[in-house]
């Protein structure tokens, strides 16, 4: 359908009393998309890195996920394993396969039952790391690849996310440049998660559960 | 859909003699008003981020063909296609060709208001291929064969009975034959029974709330979860958006962002956003195979560079609905077709014609709640005064009221006569009301009295006090 495009684009340029833009307007436009700007950053996301980090806590209760702090990496295998106890969940899981995650001692919680993939119809309980938490309203920031599959954020009915508290920055726009710091290419699925899944759809009256998990568990490692 | 804008009058008056849905109007000022005014009241810079989030639509609209043209390259940088389209046709044929080019017989869909703009769903079906909508308001409206009734919450004109009646209906198939009405209850079977669907479907069907040009990304904003198993589990994932969805970078986007869902839900932020570039890649374990973008002109290009430009600045939130007096009291399905409401008031002349839509800005008080709340400084009361304008210039207001507005015209030029009219009108209704403050019946007033007391002039006109005032003072 060029055609359609063709004719857009000269009904756009005849409603702004131009033609193509060209010479030093499109240079500043391209520079705006090369160099981003940012806008009005909230105070409550520029503070010290400790209180951002109690910041996402608070928010992301507030968007009623679940969150347990340990000390040490090595101490995130039990804190899974006390997590599903004290919920009464199962104890199968099916993990990312993620060279941190796998690095863990899970072996030492001889209950869990781990697979390694993608999620399926059925699975109970994921376990993922997030790419960064963002301490403004308490988001997590999960990007998509080989050793994190998108479908893990979204099929179970739990979903546990271990992150590390270095990994906490304050606004949006940080997590945006921790991103484009990496230099690889722009993955296809970037999620912001704040909090389990639900609808106010019936009478406004909120139900957690809707399509995707009905609980949201966060283990924040300290070291 | 079918349009019935012009029986406004009619849609409204049976609206409101509707117990059922007056009762679920009531849900709306608890539900959205109070989490809006106290998500606002958290976040000190909301005002700030309001003038911002103006100049930025502004800025992209400015600019929007370079805007788009730098999306359309991004995306196929990245391995998905665009397509333009520049109707409500066009759009479902490339829709309906890309799902028959995979042999499609079941679609999912999150939620997409453009979606009903281009009436995707009938046009689907009668072509042998089976929609499925899967947020929950969206898909209980479905069974029941209706409309959305507001642009983020489709069913809120329903209550808890209306949505068991319909899934008693529907879901015996699926093994679920037990009446319930606890939202809870409902919720889990809705759950269960489109987790199916999901799992079955060949193509998948999602809105975009932003097209992000630096990197020919589409985003979506859900609470569900809906519109991400929609798009990560079909081989071909379909995102419909309307041009002016563009917007530069994702620094842009996290203005917009921490806009929308205060504005919307009153939440800090919507639970899933989701940000899609291209299909997926050779190394991932999910995702679609395909991705493709619809962009829909509708009309909307030639709204630049006229007196609607600013309504292209729209995000989407609802806020404008959720804070009019007029849509509390009616609901959405009264203004007769898609986009209700006060944006919708300003939009749908302007995408189905000021000659069937005539009294849409009509139906508004202009006690301008709708702009102060919305987050983009939308001026919708001036917008809705051009359309009446424009209505009474192209002559398409009936007889008796341009001969009354004419009369009025000229009786409101003429000082001795005005005062002469006013003073013989306060007279004759001091007369008809017999002693009492009120008037209950008044001929050639009905339109009035049928459900209001008129109120008795009381006391001297405004002119005479005015005189009276001036004589004193010097």
């Amino acid at each position: 359908m060029n055609e359609a495009r063709e004719q857009s684009l000269a009904t756009i340029r005849r409603g702004l009393k131009r033609g193509p833009l060209d010479g030093t307007r499109r240079v500043e436009l391209e520079t705006r998309l090369a160099h981003p700007l940012r806008h009005l950053i909230p105070t409550r996301a520029q503070g010290s890195h400790s209180e951002q980090v109690a910041m996402w806590i608070r928010m992301a209760e507030y968007a009623l996920a679940t969150v347990d702090q340990v000390a040490r990496p090595n101490d995130a295998p039990a804190a899974v394993a006390a997590f599903l106890a004290r919920e009464n969940l199962p104890t199968a899981i099916v993990m990312a396969p993620d060279a941190e995650l796998a690095a863990l001692p899970w072996e030492s919680q001889s209950l869990l039952h781990i697979e390694r993939r993608a999620a399926r119809d059925g699975d109970q309980v994921s376990v993922t790391t997030a790419f960064a938490g963002i301490a403004e309203t308490g988001t997590l920031m999960l990007c998509s690849g080989p050793d994190s599959p998108t479908t893990l954020n979204f099929l179970p009915d739990t979903h546990i996310v271990l992150l590390p508290t270095a990994w906490i920055v304050g606004s949006y726009e940080d997590g945006w440049d921790l991103l484009r710091a990496t230099g690889e290419a722009m993955p296809r699925t970037i999620n912001y998660i704040t909090g389990p899944s639900r609808s106010g759809d019936i009478e406004q009256t909120m139900q957690l559960g809707a399509h995707g998990p009905l609980r949201l568990h966060i283990v924040l490692i300290s070291a | 859909m079918q349009v019935t804008t012009q029986a406004f009058q009619r849609n409204a008056g049976a609206a409101l003699h509707n117990p059922a849905l007056q009762k679920a109007l009531k849900n709306i000022k608890i539900g959205f008003v109070r989490k809006r005014a106290a998500a606002v009241a958290k976040l000190p810079e909301f005002e700030a981020l309001r003038e911002a989030g103006r100049e930025l639509k502004n800025h992209v609209l400015d600019h929007l063909d370079f805007y788009l043209e730098q999306f359309e390259t991004k995306v196929i940088e990245s391995g998905g296609q665009v397509h333009w389209a520049q109707d409500a046709a066009e759009a479902n044929q490339i829709v309906l060709e890309i799902c028959q080019s995979v042999n499609a017989r079941r679609v999912t869909k999150g939620k997409s208001m453009i979606s009903e703009e281009i009436g995707l769903n009938d046009f689907l079906e009668a072509h042998g291929i089976r929609p499925v909508e899967t947020d929950l308001g969206e898909y209980i409206i479905q069974l029941r064969h209706e409309h959305p009734s507001h642009i983020i919450a489709p069913a809120v004109h329903l209550n808890r009975e209306q949505v068991a009646d319909a899934f008693q209906a529907h879901h015996a198939p699926y093994g679920f034959t037990e009446r319930r009405e606890e939202p809870r209850a409902l919720m889990d079977e809705a759950r269960q029974v489109l987790r199916q669907q999901f799992l079955q479907a060949e193509v998948g069907i999602t809105g975009a709330n932003f097209c992000i040009a630096e990197t020919g990304t589409t985003v979506i904003v859900t609470n569900e979860g809906n519109g991400d198993l929609t798009q990560i589990l079909p081989k071909v994932h379909i995102a419909l958006a309307s041009i002016e969805k563009v917007v530069p970078t994702f620094e842009d986007v996290s203005l917009l962002l921490r806009l929308l869902a205060r504005s919307a839900t009153g939440q800090e932020l919507s639970v899933y956003t989701t940000f899609s570039t291209g299909p997926r890649r050779a190394e991932d374990a999910d995702g679609p195979e395909q991705f493709h973008v619809v962009l829909l002109d509708n009309g909307r290009s030639g709204m630049l560079g006229g007196e609607f430009q600013d309504m292209l600045r729209c995000i989407r939130c609802a806020a404008c609905l959720n804070h009019c007096p007029v849509y509390g009291a009616i609901g959405g399905h009264a203004y007769g077709w898609v986009y209700p409401g006060p944006m919708g008031s300003v939009l749908t002349p302007q995408l189905i014609g000021i000659e069937v839509a005539g009294p849409l800005p009509n139906a508004s008080t202009f006690c301008g709640r709708c702009e102060d709340v919305c987050p983009v400084h939308i001026p919708l009361p001036k917008m809705m005064r051009h359309w009446r304008e424009q209505e009474f210039a192209r002559h398409l207001i009936p007889m008796t009221t341009r001969f009354g507005l004419g009369l009025w015209a000229f009786v409101a030029r003429n000082p001795k006569l005005y005062r002469l009219a006013t003073n013989l009108g306060s007279w004759l209704l001091r007369r008809l009301a017999g002693g009492k403050g009120r008037i209950r019946s008044l001929p050639l007033a009905r339109g009035w009295t049928a459900w209001r007391d008129l109120p008795v002039p009381q006391g001297r006109t405004f002119q005479q006090q005015w005189a009276t005032r001036r004589e004193n003072q010097s």
